[in-house]
């Protein structure tokens, strides 16, 4: 390719601006992949809008090319701001990239026009709008991609967070029931999370209790002692309920030792131990 | 030189460490802390590390160091507010701090230092 | 997997201050890659211990960080390299609870543990090199 090709896509932009923005609009809306759904014709015409006269100002300087310049910088976060709320909205990959992709129609039909009988310049042209227009495609179905696995992240987080809540039991204790299967990524940061509320309660004894595990592996297991080391250094203790015959039968097997660590049958063993330490009595009421 | 200040409450002693400290820093802190016992003959220290963003090996013997050496002059010393993330890099670390005892902030701290003051009394008075 | 580098750092070692200062920094871009709080922690803290290494083991030396970004994730390398007496039994060095000096510093193991990727290379008379990294 030439580099010193002057392309005439920058003064088209300018001169035909309203009547692209039109055969555009019209393009999209014919698309089989519109979501009349999810997209007002108001709004596809506001983001077509936009992006056009951001194109045309980036144009300008006459680099079709090179999408790192600053001047695309516009046009790039217009089209991750697009992409981002499309991709939280519901739309698939490609009608987010069809945005972009339907705007070749009614491009090469003007460059069609505006070369005439020149046929290498309309390849020089209809080489340069490929190019440009497929970059800022794959761009949006990049910036698409990631923020649909930044929304997939933080919801696993708040299911975690959602499935596995640390209660109150008692001033100055808290409890965790885990129920299913946990994994080492899931233990990693329910224990966190408790440690963190044993510093903003102010708890002394955190009861982790494990009734509803159905098996514990030795990660899980290191896990769970580690937190139980990590809370003693701050200086609360942990108790661990509820651990049933078969994980205890695992764990020996497995060469897991619980030392010097609290445990007990069921959580309402371990509410009493903790009661026990901290001088409370419970007494039926005489009548 | 700068130093980390070493407050008299009662009793007790107070060391709150706010800054990063270099190694100097803390070894000049181990020596203060242990002449200021024996000095004031102190009945126990609590040193606050909930503003310390990193508990290395070498701060951590040093904490540790200084449970033994106040001890060994007949007082206890309770290390309060580690942070969580703090904590689970230590353990992590294997780093094991034997001699230190551990409370969440500084009121538990004095509270489990009195407790232990009362038992030691209790004790000699069997 | 290609490892793009985004930024690049050369951390002096030759004193305690040094020390703080390679924390301080890795601490900063820690944060620009908005590591988890304890994920930081880790990174500073294994930092910590193998700055004191070169300064107190290997006489002095210097640290090279280094950010990444393989496309899929970014991450942190540090290499920490001396000219000191070097390591004579690697595998005696990882051990926990092993220090050449007896008192200070504990063995490697502990600080390979607080990172994803660990390293050591030691030739007895020429010096130590420690690369590690951690990714996002």
């Amino acid at each position: 390719m030439n580099d010193t090709f002057a392309s005439k896509i920058p003064a088209l932009l300018a001169k035909y601006e309203t009547d692209l923005l039109e055969e555009w609009i019209k393009a999209q809306l014919d698309a089989t992949t519109l979501r009349k759904d999810l997209l007002s014709s108001a709004d596809l015409r506001r983001s077509s809008d936009e992006f056009l006269s951001l194109l045309r100002r980036a144009a300008t300087t006459g680099n079709l090319l090179n999408l790192n310049a600053p001047e695309w910088l516009p046009v790039k976060d217009f089209l991750a701001g697009v992409s981002r709320s499309r991709a939280s909205q519901g739309f698939t990959p490609s009608e987010t990239a069809t945005f972009i992709f339907s705007f070749k129609q009614p491009l090469f039909t003007r460059l069609q026009e505006e070369c005439g009988s020149d046929s290498r310049a309309l390849a020089e042209e209809l080489w340069i709008a490929t190019t440009l227009l497929d970059r800022l495609g794959l761009f949006t179905a990049e910036t698409f991609l990631s923020s649909r696995e930044d929304i997939i992240k933080q919801q696993q987080l708040e299911m975690l967070e959602l499935s596995t809540p640390v209660v109150t039991l008692w001033n100055g204790i808290l409890a965790l029931p885990l129920i299913g299967t946990l994994d080492s990524s899931r233990t990693q940061v329910v224990m966190e999370n408790l440690l963190q509320t044993i510093v903003e309660t102010g708890s002394e004894y955190a009861i982790i209790d494990i009734t509803g595990v159905p098996t514990v592996d030795t990660l899980v297991a290191q896990h769970l002692l580690k937190t139980v080391s990590a809370a003693r250094l701050m200086g609360a203790q942990c108790i661990i309920s509820g651990i049933r015959p078969q994980i205890a039968q695992t764990m020996v097997h497995l060469g897991v030792a619980f030392g010097d660590v609290i445990t007990k049958a069921s959580l309402a063993d371990a509410l009493s131990y903790a009661f026990k330490q901290m001088g409370i009595t419970v007494l039926r009421k005489q009548n | 030189m700068e130093k980390i200040p070493i407050i008299k409450m009662g009793d007790f002693l107070l060391v709150s460490i706010q800054v990063d400290m270099h190694d100097r820093l803390a070894m000049a802190l181990q020596d203060d802390l242990t002449i200021r016992v024996a000095k004031e003959r102190s009945k126990g220290v609590l040193i606050d590390i909930s503003s310390l963003d990193v508990v290395d090996s070498f701060i951590g013997r040093m904490l540790d160091n200084i449970a033994a050496m106040t001890r060994a002059l007949g007082t206890e010393t309770v290390v309060v507010g580690m942070q969580p993330a703090v904590a689970i890099t230590i353990v992590e670390l294997g780093l094991s701090l034997e001699n230190i005892y551990t409370a969440l902030n500084v009121d538990k701290g004095m509270a489990l230092l009195e407790a232990r003051m009362k038992a030691s009394v209790d004790e000699n008075d069997e | 997997m290609m490892n793009n580098i985004v930024r690049r750092e050369v951390i002096p070692l030759l004193s305690d201050e040094d020390i703080v200062r390679a924390r301080k920094i890795v601490r900063d871009w820690t944060i620009s890659l908005k590591f988890s709080l304890v994920d930081q922690t880790k990174l500073v803290t294994a930092v910590s211990e193998l700055a004191r290494n070169t300064v107190e083991h290997g006489g002095g030396g210097s640290a090279l960080l280094e950010m990444l970004d393989d496309s899929i994730r970014r991450g942190i390398r540090l290499t920490f390299e001396d000219q000191g007496p070097g390591i004579a039994n690697i595998d005696q060095a990882m051990t926990d609870g092993y220090s050449s000096r007896g008192s200070l510093g504990l063995g490697l193991g502990g600080t390979k543990r607080l990172v994803n990727e660990f390293d050591l290379s030691s030739e007895p008379g020429k010096g130590t090199r420690v690369t590690i990294a951690r990714w996002k």
